[in-house]
């Protein structure tokens, strides 16, 4: 039986799969990507892994690092006063030492965005395009019933346009993973196109989408780069690899194989779309093993916040350690960054 | 004729309750006193006293945590396996440093009853350090002795085994988590002794021991502001009035450097040394 809906039209997939923009086209055009080398891919993203990392670039990797952190906390514990440390905390990641760069967002939970607009005050990027050291922090929303996806649309819907109404800059959303896995791709575009709509604001702007694929459940290699052409197709800005929720979360041979695709698009259409790594990035060396990997696969130009983040909680405290013994030329100790 | 092959062993270090190399991959050639090749042992660098820091720190909150009296269980079994290994201690003890069996023997009797006598200590120093201080008002005013935390030792040089004892069981006692760094010349006790403690129901993490130069790592663990101890005893050879002033910049506590018998005498101000008194103020019922 072939289904044959048409999904939504989203100009991207218009362009690449012209004006036949159904769900056996999207299929067939997914379904026909090649297929991954999943040893090829892990030996590279190894090697990437083995680069030695001078001082000099050390120091500059680290501040680097914090400024494409998404400061995030995603618990069903947290409150506003919860809300206000973590963007005091990102204002002022380290208070021994001012040349501490900001980091580029935080990320919370739709109901928490008022408070972390209010605590960021004049901080807050509030929809303008933001470069390293220029001092604003971005305030970023997961949405679309978060992390497991299990909601109808239109709740979805209403969970995306509330954060962006109450200020959100940038929108994680998570994909239909049951969906995608069925084979229901369709249903998967629709609903990324229909969010990607939910994040305009009022003055036609659009809030930044993120589109996690949540890779720990999507099991091979090959339907990580199927999520990722799809999410790309459907018009997100960012491909996120993961909640945070489920283990596995980032790898680096995931977070390869999805800047090949982000690298493929670049060359296909000139147009570059972000990468989001998201859970599980815990020391500042593996952090640097990530913008090696961005480096040597798309390019330098995509060690920006625009273009990369880490969604990371306590990576930011080792960053902020390994500053300290750069600084200091000794050893530092948990006793002197904050306790989240 | 016996075809065996002798089958040397790689001596590693013992941190995190794990044996890993160096990671700088270092080695070092360890010698009987008259220059005879005895076994390769780990030069630690200083990363990998930063990571048994790092596995001491995880440490401290479960061992500090445990009960008085489950941590002197443990002790008292890790002396019961220390007896269990006696003739390998024996065998090493005799030729790195070039002593008769007998020596060894009686050096091994010393350690291993030092470790009973500390163990011994877990769950009654309390109430020799501890009181309860008169006040004048209706509170109970309790003063109870509180591990420091993490403990940097440089183990006496001169013994194998004896001096090793001595400086890591009091720390242990009052519930510390320590990093020690062997004796540089006859280091192969310090490593079987960390298989004794891996085998021993001790906590991973409890105790770490680098095995290298104590003038290369020492300085490390002095400045290292996660350390919040620092026990010198074996370090008289080593610039260590240095050491001291790099302690003094997080406040460590320091015991400058001991020698001879001083240094593994029995003694219970070697736990309370490493401990903090608090102070907790509780008001009587009011009947």
């Amino acid at each position: 039986m072939t289904i044959d809906n048409a999904v939504s039209p989203a100009q991207r997939a218009l362009a690449v799969l012209g004006d036949d923009v159904t769900e056996s086209a999207l299929k067939r055009y997914l379904e026909g990507l090649p297929g991954v080398d999943a040893t090829g891919l892990e030996q590279r993203a190894a090697a990437l892994g083995t680069r030695s990392i001078k001082a000099a670039s050390k120091a500059w990797a680290l501040d680097r690092i914090i400024e494409l952190i998404d400061l995030t906390t995603l618990e069903g514990a947290d409150t506003p006063g919860k809300v206000r440390s973590l963007v005091a905390k990102a204002l002022v990641p380290d208070a021994t030492d001012g040349s501490t760069p900001r980091v580029a967002a935080v990320c919370v939970y739709g109901d928490m965005v008022p408070f972390a607009v209010e605590a960021l005050g004049a901080a807050h990027a509030a929809g303008r395009a933001t470069e390293p050291g220029d001092g604003l922090v971005n305030v970023a929303a997961v949405a679309t019933a978060f992390p497991s996806g299990r909601a109808s649309l239109a709740v979805k819907l209403a969970d995306t346009a509330d954060a962006v109404a109450a200020g959100a800059d940038e929108i994680d959303m998570v994909i239909d993973r049951g969906a995608f896995l069925a084979g229901r791709y369709g249903t998967v575009f629709d609903e990324i196109v229909a969010v990607k709509e939910a994040c305009r604001r009022a003055d036609g702007s659009y809030a930044h989408l993120k589109v996690i694929l949540e890779t720990g459940e999507l099991n091979t290699y090959d339907n990580v780069r199927r999520a990722s052409w799809l999410s790309i197709l459907a018009g997100g800005d960012f491909i996120k690899t993961s909640t945070g929720k489920v283990s596995p979360a980032a790898t680096l041979p995931v977070t390869l194989l999805m800047l090949e695709v982000v690298r493929d698009w670049h060359r296909l259409t000139g147009e570059r779309i972000g990468v989001k790594p998201a859970g599980g990035i815990r020391s500042s060396k593996d952090a640097i093993k990530y913008l090696v990997t961005v480096a040597e696969t798309v390019g330098e130009e995509w060690l920006q916040p625009h273009l990369f983040r880490f969604g990371a909680s306590s990576l930011l405290n080792d960053v902020l350690l390994q500053r300290q013994k750069l600084r200091s030329g000794h050893y530092s100790g948990a006793d002197y960054v904050t306790i989240d | 004729m016996s075809t065996h092959l002798s089958v040397p062993k790689t001596y590693k270090l013992f941190v995190g309750g794990a044996f890993p190399r160096s990671e700088s991959g270092r080695v070092y050639e360890v010698t009987t006193p008259k220059g005879g090749f005895l076994a390769n042992a780990a030069q630690a660098s200083r990363k990998d006293a930063r990571d048994a820091v790092v596995a001491a720190r995880a440490a401290v909150s479960g061992w500090a945590g445990a009960t008085a009296y489950n941590r002197g269980q443990v002790l008292y079994r890790v002396a019961e396996v220390l007896e269990g290994r006696r003739a390998q201690f024996e065998e090493e003890i005799a030729a790195q440093q070039g002593v008769s069996g007998a020596v060894a023997r009686a050096q091994v009797d010393e350690a291993i009853d030092l470790w009973v006598w500390y163990a011994g200590w877990a769950d009654k120093f309390a109430q020799v350090a501890g009181n309860a201080n008169p006040v004048a008002g209706p509170y109970f005013n309790i003063s109870v002795p509180e591990p420091t935390g993490v403990v940097a030792v440089v183990a006496p040089q001169q013994s194998a085994l004896l001096g090793l004892v001595a400086t890591v069981a009091p720390a242990l006692v009052a519930g510390n988590t320590v990093v020690v760094v062997a004796s540089e010349a006859h280091p192969l006790s310090a490593i079987t002794l960390g298989e004794v403690l891996a085998t021993s129901d001790l906590p991973k993490g409890v105790v770490n021991v680098l095995t290298g130069s104590p003038a290369e790592i020492a300085p490390w663990l002095a400045s290292h502001d996660d350390v919040n101890a620092l026990d010198l005893t074996g370090a008289g050879e080593l610039e260590w009035i240095d050491l001291e002033i790099a302690a003094a910049q997080t406040l460590k506590r320091v015991l400058r450097p001991l020698a001879g018998a001083d240094a593994v005498a029995p003694s219970l101000s070697r736990i309370t040394a490493l401990t903090e008194t608090k102070t907790v103020w509780h008001p009587k019922s009011l009947l």
